[in-house]
């Protein structure tokens, strides 16, 4: 079983991409320019991997090699909604990247000890609840995409539709704060800010609009059940149990 | 068609049609196939109707693509019908509604329910969960299914390491644990050695009787059919063009017997061949096809003509009759 705890670790590694931002942005002093120091800066992106970690998603891939085998078969003659188990093994992944996680946090910290924080009980709650509804968000955006499986097969290729955007504007490889105003306007009308550069900024500290925040991941989330739901319902009428 | 109260299963009318697009070689046949999609129906299952009483065991044949596997993917609400109606115990199996996912189950290969790198106890808990059995209930159901299905140590070794047969046998064990009372098989047996698709026959053979339990099962193996479907629906182009018990079928397909016949000296196959289809010819061994209305005069006729040792009188088997009533494609 050694190879799938390696797998394990190298899962928990393969989200290291906001520290090679942060070493990038740091290294070229360009940080004061998106409002933030180096420490500012240094804790924006670790709380961005932490977030990331909690709210990552891959539904839309493993259902459709599911699709594709047949394996879904069963999983729809239970009584048991099947996107409900694809949340039930990201909940474990996600027990299991914790300590990993905290393991990188604090090398992170023994390398930069002078971005050590303790993020306060409310600041950890809000952080904890707004990255929840982080991966409720991305976990209903790929279900979508994840539904058109019953139509298109291959779904997996649409993934990159929500995917470039989600790159560029969740935050992930530049704070939002170094957006022109107008793209930021533009940006915060997708879900794309609320799914890494919102949670990171309550855990990191920084200054964020709360209530707006929380506002926009519920309205996101309000719209998107009943959307995946419809495609759905659409969709499993299509489905023709291929490979099964 | 009226639905009596002691029907289980009602299929009437019902057909299946599905949308393919072909596409021919390279990269034109590529391009043509990305701008210029022909689609057309291809019929799956065509005017189907029967009906099943509980407790039942029904044997679905047919050869590859006849439509059997589709016809039960509908029953079990898998997939929804075209046209025509599936009542299976008061519901519409389509919109798999809970308290009827309680009450049946679909075995389909042997990659189906089992985590693949998890040993299948794993799998067995996460089931009994998802069907909300207790601890305490999902443990006693286990131990009696794996004794009946001789399963021990199996279940704790990561299913990637087990044998197809095991496989099979827990994957069979995960579609029962929570106690369905309607089985949907597809192909149990399929590409299990012999000794393995005999336990399974028997299981399945012991659960029918100890439950009471109606099972639906398609099967390429006619070791499966005779030894568990004493009631056979047989599936031809998507229409049905059988439905009843397995000895009649066997008897209106037969128009012949088997006359096996041991020869105290070899003689010449032209001598045979007045009596009947020459079958095998082995030095003194013979096996002759004879009409059943000529069987009694030919088995007078061999016993005067030739010193014969041992006389034997069977039907062909049903595997071969099967085979031959698929290429011809309809019952006398």
């Amino acid at each position: 079983m050694l190879e799938y705890r390696i797998e394990i670790a190298l899962w928990a590694l393969s989200g290291v991409l906001p520290f090679i931002m942060f070493s990038l942005w740091s290294q070229n002093d360009v940080g004061n320019s998106f409002g933030l120091n180096d420490i500012g800066l240094a804790r924006y992106f670790l709380s961005a991997f932490l977030v990331r970690q909690f709210s990552v998603v891959w539904v839309v891939f493993s259902f459709e090699e599911d699709s594709l085998s047949g394996r879904l078969s069963p999983y729809l003659l239970q009584p048991l909604h099947p996107l409900l188990r694809y949340v039930a093994a990201h909940l474990a992944e996600q027990a299991t990247r914790l300590p990993f996680a905290i393991a990188i946090a604090i090398t992170f910290f023994i390398l930069n000890p002078s971005s050590f924080w303790l993020p306060s009980l409310p600041q950890l709650f809000l952080a904890y609840l707004s990255t929840h509804f982080a991966f409720t968000i991305a976990f209903l955006l790929q279900s979508l995409v994840a539904a058109l499986c019953f139509w298109t097969e291959k779904s997996s290729a649409l993934e990159r539709l929500i995917f470039v955007p989600y790159l560029f504007l969740s935050g992930l490889l530049v704070p939002l704060s170094a957006f022109p105003s107008n793209v930021l306007k533009v940006a915060m009308l997708t879900p794309f800010p609320y799914l890494i550069n919102f949670p990171a900024k309550i855990l990191a500290g920084m200054p964020a609009d709360i209530f707006n925040g929380f506002l926009a991941q519920i309205l996101w989330i309000s719209l998107l059940v009943p959307s995946v739901n419809l495609l759905w319902k659409l969709g499993v009428k299509r489905y023709t149990a291929m490979g099964a | 068609m009226h639905n009596n109260p002691s029907d289980l299963i009602v299929v009437d009318q019902l057909s299946k049609y599905y949308r393919v697009a072909n596409k021919q070689p390279g990269f034109k046949g590529t391009l043509k196939h990305f701008f210029d999609r022909k689609t057309y129906d291809v019929s799956a299952v065509t005017d189907i109707s029967f009906k099943i009483s509980p407790g039942e065991v029904v044997g679905f044949l047919g050869a590859n693509g006849a439509g059997k596997t589709t016809l039960l993917k509908m029953m079990c609400g898998l997939i929804h019908p075209s046209t025509g109606l599936v009542d299976v115990g008061g519901f519409s199996p389509q919109r798999r509604q809970t308290a009827f996912l309680n009450e049946i189950t679909l075995v389909m290969g042997q990659k189906q329910q089992l985590i693949w790198d998890l040993p299948p106890m794993d799998s067995l808990y996460v089931n009994a969960a998802v069907y909300g059995l207790s601890d305490h209930e999902a443990k006693v159901r286990i131990n009696e299914l794996a004794e009946m299905l001789e399963l021990g140590e199996e279940l704790t070794r990561p299913v990637r390491k087990l044998s197809l047969g095991q496989r099979m046998k827990s994957e069979i064990l995960a579609a029962l644990l929570h106690k369905p009372s309607v089985l949907f098989l597809d192909e149990p047996t399929l590409g299990l050695d012999v000794n393995a698709q005999a336990r399974v026959r028997s299981f399945l053979s012991e659960y029918n009787k100890r439950t009471g339990a109606t099972i639906l099962l398609t099967s390429h193996y006619m070791a499966d059919i005779t030894a568990l479907c004493p009631r056979v629906i047989c599936i031809h182009k998507g229409k049905l063009f059988y439905d009843g018990d397995l000895d009649s079928l066997a008897n209106s397909l037969s128009t012949s017997r088997e006359v096996k016949v041991e020869l105290k000296n070899p003689c010449a196959s032209e001598q045979f061949k007045k009596y009947g289809e020459i079958q095998d010819l082995n030095d003194r061994f013979v096996c002759l096809l004879v009409s059943r209305d000529k069987l009694t005069d030919v088995v007078s006729n061999l016993l005067t003509d030739f010193d014969i040792i041992d006389l034997e009188i069977s039907d062909p088997p049903i595997d071969q009759l099967i085979g031959e009533l698929f290429i011809k494609g309809e019952v006398n």
